[in-house]
């Protein structure tokens, strides 16, 4: 059989890597081929070039048995190739119709009933009328997928497509993936989830460092064999002090109600937790389920009036009404998910980022900046914390995501907090910072610190949090050991259903429940 | 080949390159200017920028106009760098303007060495208060400030015209719009000798010391950079953006109050319908080509002021229309942020590749 | 009191005319994500155009040609800088504010003064001779029907058809757009024509229908209320037009009033308009829900295609 697409050779040099060299890669009509990597390997390069999006420096591309030179994307849906991006490429005031309108030619009327009709074939249900702004992750998902669907493709590119669903979301989609595939379609499938690719896939490529690193049949390889050929060795975990601690409660959250500006945003509905001296508190959750929300009130970039001050606790003091600044100067330290523009400012040196929330820590004397313990500052992070970059001067866009997340952890850590909210800790950053970042975590744990971390990823919360929430449409589960539970009950948690996680719940760990008038007044 | 590449770090002769060739590409510009006139560009560019400089009368009115703009860049320039766009340094220095007068028409006559600081205080606060309604309407209503500081000019100068005309006309002064002269206690010193440049400048380079310092130096000024440059950053921060605004508005309003205090007690020495030739919008032009930088701004303010007096000139000697003078203005700003762009991105020549359009961003995905 | 209704009514007609032509074009160019506030150089640069063409080829069509293609031309240096080179728009906006204002007022001053015929009425035959009504409605030149026919169109484009979905697509995320394959830079730059051709027509129909006469400075700060009436409009057709309309309406009063002899400074009538704007600013602004969820969410950015 002529493979739809075979690269020969493919390489593509950037500046400062070479993100593709010579790679060889071909996928059948009727295939789920996987294209497995860590961040950084040179997958997301490799699909560009293939939608078009970059042109390789050298190496040819095949496109059923013809060379062919991808201009552009829109020259690559001309020839059959589809793409559904990780990072939804949908426009969130418009309609489902209006959003495939806009990729696919024909009246929206007509497109309405072809809508319909594939959602139907593929199990993709979604409603053509509906805004985007109004849909959950799953459903813009489905959205990405018939869109690509609707433009005729004899190939589809999913690019980490399982990464933004809670579990039983991904069976769904795989059954549509099977269905996709069994009507001839080739499916490029592009993830670092071993369990998932040996579930779907019937053949991969294993790229490491930009070269192929191995072709297998996923199906007969164990994760720790897949692992091998990603990595080059077992996938690392933090360490652990192993003792569950008791020390004494520093944060603690009850009965916090909040509708947040946009109108599309999950509002928080009693959400209550606590964290104490010594332990990670883990959130699990697909994102947009209220974290970025809850992220906000408790860094205080959102503030509470005064009256529900005592919705939040720092060492038993009501903060709700603080700000960030104030709540930093009683320990509670925040690291956002979004590094550049707002963990660090873009333009300016580490030295100047280092004042961004260390202006209170000595860099500053009398509202005047000292640029000598800036840079010392800078330079003391970059230190202890391995960042990879030219130096204090360097600007923060200059670092990669890794790099700059570690630069970021390690200035709120050498603030010395009290209680560290981390959110994502290692979204995008490649595994051997991430490696790091979870072993600082847990270092911290260790001394005494309150660590809480929101997280969309299950394995990193298993192997570093004592305990567990999960957030659901702005609902948080109680609390459970997570030695007590399983990635399944977790699983069907961040898909709506509490039931299962919360039996294994102990109440001595419950968190202060909520004074009832205090909760009366709030629904009052 | 040659491909953009965006910086990674700054780069100090960038601002300087970038101003060198705004003005090169307005003189290119203005040189066609001229020929479609029927003057010889050379003719054109010595009246301009040659002759002003040829004369101490002429030097003294550059130095006479670079006061005002300097003044009212320098506090333009911060709230810009926070991106607070305050258009609105024209009606802000009426209103110094008129609250200065309002202190030398009550205390005519008298000769105390209070007045005329008190004048510039008075009309300090009164650019702070008018720019402070659009600070009041943005924090509390989320107005739009680069409109609500507009519409403030506009009604700042209906308020001037209903001033000269009534309340504060000269009741001798044959029923013309405008106000007694001021007695000496309320004018500025002349500095030098035989011009009119007078110690106002003097303020205005204080305030350039100032904003240096509160920009470069102080933790209020980065907070403010750090509210342009990444307003979720700064938010992060704990930085109030409310404050921000207040601040960025208030700095700007009292510059320019200060600016309409020097004209009425320097080279006006009273109020009257035209106090300004549009010193307010000019210094916008001004802050920018200065690169929002206090010390480039002392550099912009001085070439700005030579451009009014050399369209004066220029009208007189070569009898070139005085819209030259606002063309020539809007082509400096037009190239400037045509230039800007080498900012943040370097031109990078290479030997021709396959794939010679990319950016080193998509290096690491 | 009916003479005051009837002059009324047919003035706002006419003074909304280069106020709405002006907001239509605005509208467009901020639905694509770019926002232009230079506007006012715009209708400025127009107005002098089209009033030159009028005054040597007495045709009011060439005047309007004229003035269309000198506002485009003009918004060109804009979109020029904030496609081509990532200006800041907002200094983009004021630069050419600032370079529009300069060239009308060199193109103008050879005209300084003069007049020229104004723009001939329509006969609508027995409508035009109705009572009251005739002289409301149906005794204007064709510009007046021409700028409701164009705010109609304009909307049924923005909503209805595909190139209208194409704009809207573009001016809420640019970089999605651009990985479907739409030319971004091609189509904000043909809306911000769009929006300079329109406010050089509505600038036209001020120095050679409205008041047929070229005088420096005539466009008066009519290109900001523009720019606020997309604000009060938040970005909807109907709503902007029936702004537009109140404002006409409210230059009138200014005239009414003086002419019923009501003792008031004629400065605070002159400044009414701006203090109306900064209040009805104030008022609609305080909704940030209503804001967000209208204004087009790239307004304002720059955008670059990354390869």
């Amino acid at each position: 059989m002529t493979p739809l697409l075979k690269l020969t050779g493919i390489t593509k040099t950037y500046p400062a890597v070479v993100a593709n060299d010579g790679i060889d890669l071909a996928v059948l009509p009727g295939q789920i081929h996987a294209v497995l990597g860590e961040n950084g390997a040179g997958k997301s390069t490799l699909m560009k070039i293939i939608y078009g999006v970059t042109e390789p420096d050298a190496g040819e591309v095949e496109w059923q048995g013809e060379s062919v030179s991808i201009r552009s994307p829109a020259h690559a849906r001309a020839l059959g190739i589809g793409m559904v991006f990780q990072h939804f490429s949908l426009f969130e005031t418009l309609t489902v119709a209006e959003n495939i309108a806009l990729a696919v030619p024909g009246r929206i009327v007509d497109l309405s009933r072809r809508i319909q009709d594939a959602a139907e074939r593929y199990g993709l249900d979604v409603r053509p009328d509906a805004r985007v702004q109004a849909l959950s992750v799953g459903e813009r998902q489905r959205v990405e997928i018939l869109r690509c669907i609707l433009q005729d493709p004899k190939l589809i590119i999913m690019d980490e497509p399982t990464s933004v669903l809670p579990p039983h979301s991904v069976a769904q989609l795989f059954d549509t993936l099977r269905a996709l595939a069994g009507e001839g379609y080739g499916i490029l499938f592009i993830s670092h989830k071993l369990d998932e690719i040996q579930a779907l896939c019937d053949s991969a490529t294993v790229l490491r460092h930009g070269k192929v690193n191995g072709r297998t049949d996923p199906r007969t390889e164990t994760p720790q064999s897949l692992a091998r050929m990603m990595i080059g060795r077992d996938l690392p975990h933090a360490n652990h002090a192993t003792d569950i601690s008791t020390g004494e409660e520093r944060l603690g959250v009850f009965g916090l109600y909040h509708t947040p500006d946009d109108p599309f945003a999950a509002p928080l509905t009693g959400v209550s937790l606590t964290v104490r001296s010594g332990e990670i508190v883990g959130i699990a959750g697909v994102s947009g389920n209220g974290q970025d929300a809850l992220a906000r009130m408790l860094s205080g970039e959102t503030v509470l009036p005064a009256l529900q001050a005592d919705c939040i606790q720092l060492d038993a003091e009501p903060v709700g009404h603080l700000g960030p600044a104030n709540r930093r100067r009683r320990g509670l330290h925040f690291i956002p998910e979004e590094r550049l523009g707002r963990g660090a400012v873009p333009a300016h040196a580490l030295s100047e980022n280092a004042l961004l929330t260390g202006y209170d820590a000595g860099l500053a004397h009398g509202g005047f900046l000292d640029f000598g313990a800036m840079r010392r500052f800078a330079a003391r992070t970059i230190e202890q914390f391995d960042v990879r970059c030219g130096g204090p001067g360097s600007a923060a866009q200059s670092l990669s995501g890794g790099n700059l997340q570690k630069f970021i952890v390690g200035r709120e850590i050498e603030l010395e907090p009290r209680v560290l909210f981390v959110s994502q800790p290692t979204w995008g950053v490649d595994v051997g910072a991430a490696a790091a970042i979870r072993q600082k975590l847990v270092d911290l744990r260790d001394q005494g610190v309150a660590v809480l971390v929101i997280s969309e990823d299950l394995e990193e919360l298993f192997e570093i949090a004592d305990r567990l929430h999960v957030l659901f449409r702005g609902r948080l589960s109680l609390p459970v050991r997570a030695t007590q539970t399983d990635v399944e009950r977790v699983g069907l948690a961040m898909a709506g259903d509490f039931g299962q996680l919360e039996r294994s719940h102990e109440p001595t760990t419950t968190p202060t429940e909520p004074d009832p008038s205090n909760e009366a007044r709030l629904h009052g | 080949m040659v491909r953009l590449e965006p910086r990674t770090e700054k780069s100090v002769a960038a601002p300087f390159v970038v101003t060198a060739l705004a003005i090169a590409l307005t003189l290119v510009a203005g040189s066609v200017l001229f020929l479609i006139y029927g003057k010889s560009p050379i003719a054109g560019f010595k009246a301009f920028f040659i002759e002003p400089l040829q004369s101490s009368y002429g030097i003294g009115e550059v130095l006479l106009k670079m006061g005002p703009l300097l003044l009212i860049a320098q506090g333009l320039a911060i709230g810009f760098r926070a991106r607070i766009w305050n258009i609105g340094a024209e009606g802000q220095l009426i209103l110094g303007a008129i609250a200065a007068s309002m202190l030398a028409i009550q205390f005519d006559g008298s000769a105390s060495p209070y007045l005329l600081p008190g004048m510039v205080l008075a009309a300090a606060a009164a650019g702070m208060a008018w720019a402070g309604i659009a600070a009041w309407l943005r924090t509390q209503f989320n107005a739009n400030e680069i409109l609500v500081t507009f519409m403030l000019s506009s009604v700042a100068l209906q308020l001037l015209y209903y001033l000269v005309t009534g309340p504060l006309k000269d009741p001798m002064g044959f029923n013309f719009p405008q106000s007694i002269t001021f007695s000496p206690a309320a004018t500025f010193p002349i500095l030098i000798e035989n011009t009119r440049v007078n110690a106002s400048l003097i303020l205005a380079f204080i305030a350039t010391l100032l904003a240096f310092v509160f920009m470069q130096r102080s933790l209020p000024g980065y907070k403010l950079i750090v509210g342009g440059l990444a307003p979720h950053a700064a938010r992060y921060a704990g930085f109030s953006d409310k404050k921000a605004v207040w601040i960025a508005l208030l700095i700007g309003g009292g510059a320019a109050g200060v600016a309409g205090a020097g004209e009425v007690a320097g080279p006006l020495g009273m109020l009257q319908r035209n106090i300004s030739p549009g010193y307010g919008y000019a210094a916008i032009i001004v802050a920018f080509l200065g690169g929002l930088h206090p010390i480039g701004i002392v550099f912009s303010s001085a070439l700005m002021a030579l451009i009014y007096v050399g369209g004066d000139f220029a009208r007189l000697s070569v009898g070139l229309p005085g819209a030259v003078t606002t063309i020539f203005q809007g082509l400096l700003l037009t190239f400037y942020l045509a230039c800007a762009f080498l900012l943040n991105y370097r031109i990078r020549t290479t030997r021709p590749a396959p794939a010679a359009v990319s950016s080193s961003a998509e290096a690491t995905p | 009191m009916t003479e005051t209704i009837v002059f009324i009514i047919a003035g706002t007609l006419a003074a909304t005319v280069p106020l709405l032509f002006a907001a239509i074009g605005e509208l467009v160019a901020e639905k694509s994500g770019m926002l232009n506030l230079g506007v006012e150089g715009m209708m400025a640069t127009g107005a002098a155009a089209g009033f030159v063409a009028v005054t040597l080829t007495g045709s009011h069509a060439a005047g309007f040609a004229t003035g269309a293609g000198a506002g485009a031309l003009l918004s060109l240096v804009y979109a020029v800088l904030t496609t081509l080179f990532l200006a800041n728009q907002v200094a983009a906006g004021l630069a050419i504010g600032i370079l529009g204002l300069g060239v009308s007022a060199a193109i103008g001053k050879r005209y300084e003064g003069t007049t020229v015929d104004a723009l001939p009425k329509l006969d609508f035959g027995p409508l035009s001779d109705l009572p009251l009504i005739g002289r409301a409605f149906f005794d204007h030149d064709i510009m007046v029907y021409a700028v409701i026919a164009a705010a109609i169109a304009t909307g049924i484009v923005l909503t209805k058809t595909r190139l209208g979905l194409v704009i809207r697509a573009v001016g809420e995320s640019p970089h999605s757009a651009h990985a479907l394959g739409y030319p971004v830079i091609a189509i904000r730059a043909a809306c911000v024509l769009f929006g300079g051709a329109m406010a050089g027509i509505g600038g036209a129909y001020l120095s050679t229908a409205y008041t047929p006469l070229w005088a420096e400075g005539m466009v008066a700060g009519r290109g900001w209320i523009v720019v606020a009436l997309i604000v009060f409009g938040s970005w909807m057709i109907g709503r902007i037009a029936f702004g537009a309309y109140l404002f006409g309406a409210v230059s009138l009063l200014e005239l009414s009033i003086q002419g019923l002899g009501v003792n008031v400074p004629s400065q605070l009538l002159s400044a009414s308009p701006y203090l109306i704007t900064i209040i009805v600013l104030a008022v609609i602004s305080r909704n940030p829900a209503l804001i967000r969820l209208n204004s087009p969410m790239s307004l304002g950015e720059s955008f670059r295609a990354s390869r």
